[in-house]
């Protein structure tokens, strides 16, 4: 992350050069659209040459890729409800990597925010349902912002390596999550899935009016705004990238490293912990194993594929999301099995990070003059 | 039943056995990650490359009928995978912790592709050598039942102590992680000995995965592993980065790992749940203790992004 910065300060120093043509001024912001579109039109071709070993047409694949996620009203709604919670996961990626940390744990805050969101429902049955809603939010936000927020203190008061605790705390969060699934929050009525009781129809948070995507799409748009005014446009968004480029220049100027660190894992994991209680207070109304669905997996492709930033997460969820709304029909129509969402992630990511190396090394885009 | 006569003894000797059994894929992950990291890179993808070390031993076991085959099939898979994993960290400004996520991704989810039709067949399993034969009780009987893969591992580990120490190529693994720049004044190419430590590291990994799918537990299935392989790279820092100590933490962590299970057999199945996630909770925990925020690991390979 550290070469980010560093490309982005020299950007910047070319920037107000004299005679500052097109390209000079702005061929920096369009590497960033170009390298990973290119990196995707790659990964796709590779997946699409994969799927004629498999012995089926990739045209087809493209064609029911496209219809499955963006091609019909019902996909798009879809595909959208699938952004949801990778737009919040993805945050929790992205935030602590302007700190310059890896954090790869989002799966394990989501699960402990929809646990404590849980909770929290059903410890306030019978109170109004706005009432349950937010306690549900709040419970969602501090559960998850304390997981990611333990990797980051573990990393700054203890030096152990953020990417690898966050990782094993996923697993951790899956026993605590099956163990009190199965015993202690057990609902004696779920006997073929183990899970805990309903939170009740009524503090369901519901649908977009006419629509059918839930309400979790809009809290998603807001906390990536969110993040990116408060990285880009607050005093502490800049402290935070400063200790990000340079962790001794900062120390040096005064900065508290280990307060923004603290502060900057909670919020991460809290934005985890959210997509966690919007998955249960929107699509699956209660907590059990189904809630480990991956999206806090994909949501680290989707904020490396923005290059960390929150704004760029929007459009990325959107069309991860997408492909991951079009699984299903690949499996109806095309007989794919259900893991070639997998392979098709794991393809982009690795061209994704590849195309790193081209970052001003595009000729044309230099704008020499 | 011999279960009553020894009442809870049942638990230390199934851990016991289960150390042995369980340890196995931690072993030869370690070790793998050990040669990599020594070289000064690190490969977070071996646990993509444990899963499909996995799949496609059992799919050539059970195209061929010779587990051996799959075994090196594995082995192959995993130091092609190295080789990706080197080939695009040798680009120029490529995170390699970012590459090793990615591989992660890519590995799990190739292997539960390609490994859809494996789930229903039966291939050949490894065989076992009885060391209990002496014995009557049964549960000792099944403790001393190891697979040679085990005992291969065990070997491997001193000869790699003493490969870093003595050989030539083990001088030159060093001299990469330790310095990029003087393997560079030497004339070596740092990049192609990360490569071949990486391709090397891949194929133990690979090699592990096949004994999850051909020894214990012994089928493949989609939840076959679930996070050995990340635990193991994770027990390659507090080993030191020496081969010796992660024979050690290997063996702690397959007895760790056989808790649940052997708590279960005697019918505590209460927090089954909880003592499964024992080898998280015991690397978390032995992170916690052994590092620290104010000097770098002892023995940490000091181009190692990870330590940095």
């Amino acid at each position: 992350m550290t070469t980010e910065a560093a490309e982005s300060v020299e950007a910047a120093g070319v920037a107000p050069a004299a005679d500052p043509g097109f390209l000079q001024r702005y061929g920096a912001s369009i590497e960033y659209i170009l390298i990973p579109g290119a990196a995707l039109v790659g990964a796709l071709a590779v997946f699409g040459g994969f799927i004629a070993l498999y012995g089926k047409n990739p045209l087809d694949l493209y064609f029911y890729m496209y219809y499955g996620a963006f091609g019909t009203a019902f996909s798009w709604q879809n595909t959208l409800t699938r952004a949801a919670p990778l737009i919040l996961t993805a945050l929790c990626t992205a935030l602590p990597a302007q700190l310059g940390m890896v954090i790869i744990g989002g799966e394990g805050a989501l699960l402990i925010g929809a646990l404590s969101a849980t909770s929290a429902a059903l410890a306030l049955q019978g109170a109004a349902p706005i009432v349950v809603q937010i306690a549900m939010v709040i419970a969602g936000m501090i559960g998850g912002g304390l997981w990611i927020a333990l990797s980051g203190g573990l990393r700054q008061y203890r030096g152990v390596n953020e990417t690898i605790s966050s990782l094993l705390l996923v697993y951790i969060a899956l026993a605590v999550l099956n163990h009190l699934v199965e015993g202690p929050m057990r609902d004696p009525a779920s006997l073929n899935k183990p899970s805990t009781r309903e939170i009740g129809a009524a503090n369901m948070i519901g649908s977009i009016p006419g629509t059918d995507v839930h309400w979790g799409l809009v809290f998603g748009l807001v906390a990536a705004v969110a993040a990116y005014i408060l990285i880009y446009h607050t005093t502490f968004g800049f402290a935070a990238r400063v200790a990000g480029g340079n962790i001794r220049a900062a120390k040096i100027v005064g900065l508290s490293v280990g307060k923004l660190i603290m502060t900057v894992c909670f919020l991460a994991g809290s934005c985890a912990g959210l997509a966690g209680m919007i998955e249960v207070a929107a699509v699956q109304g209660r907590t059990n194993a189904n809630l480990a669905a991956g999206y806090g997996f994909t949501g680290i492709l989707v904020a490396f594929l923005a290059r960390q930033n929150p704004l760029a997460i929007i459009p990325v969820a959107i069309l991860l999301g997408g492909i991951s709304a079009s699984g299903g029909l690949l499996q109806r129509r095309l007989g794919l099995p259900d893991a070639s969402v997998l392979v098709l992630q794991g393809i982009i990511f690795v061209f994704v990070l590849a195309s790193d190396a081209l970052y001003g090394r595009i000729g044309f885009l230099k704008g020499k003059s | 039943m011999a279960d009553a006569s020894l009442g809870l003894w049942t638990v230390p000797l199934a851990v016991f056995g289960g150390a042995i059994r369980v340890s196995t894929p931690f072993l030869f992950v370690s070790l793998g990650e050990c040669i990599t990291e020594r070289s000064g890179r690190i490969n977070l993808g071996l646990e993509g490359t444990l899963v499909m070390g996995a799949m496609s031993a059992y799919g050539i076991s059970y195209l061929s009928g010779s587990p051996w085959l799959g075994v090196l099939a594995a082995g192959i898979t995993g130091a092609l995978f190295g080789a990706l994993h080197a080939g695009i960290c040798s680009l120029p400004r490529v995170n390699d912790i970012a590459v090793g996520i990615a591989l992660m991704l890519l590995g799990t989810g190739l292997a539960f592709f390609l490994g859809k039709p494996l789930i229903e067949p039966t291939a050949a399993r490894l065989p076992a050598i009885d060391f209990g034969w002496w014995s009557d009780v049964p549960q000792l009987r099944a403790a001393l039942r190891i697979n040679v893969l085990f005992l291969i591992g065990v070997a491997i580990a001193p000869l790699l102590y003493w490969a870093f120490k003595t050989t030539r190529w083990g001088l030159l693994i060093r001299t990469a992680g330790e310095s990029a720049d003087a393997a560079r004044a030497m004339g070596h190419s740092v990049l192609l000995i990360r490569l071949r430590a990486t391709m090397v590291g891949g194929f133990l990994a690979g090699i592990g995965g096949s004994f999850l799918s051909l020894f214990y537990p012994g089928s493949w299935n989609e939840g076959l592993s679930s996070g050995q392989g990340i635990t193991a790279v994770a027990l390659v820092i507090f080993a030191r980065w020496d081969p010796m100590l992660c024979l050690w933490a290997s063996l702690a962590f397959g007895g760790a790992a056989a808790l649940g299970p052997a708590l279960q057999s005697v019918g505590i199945t209460s927090g089954y749940h909880l003592f499964n996630a024992a080898p998280y909770i015991l690397t978390l925990a032995i992170m916690i203790i052994t590092c620290s925020p104010k000097r770098t690991l002892t023995g940490a390979p000091a181009e190692l992004s990870i330590t940095r």
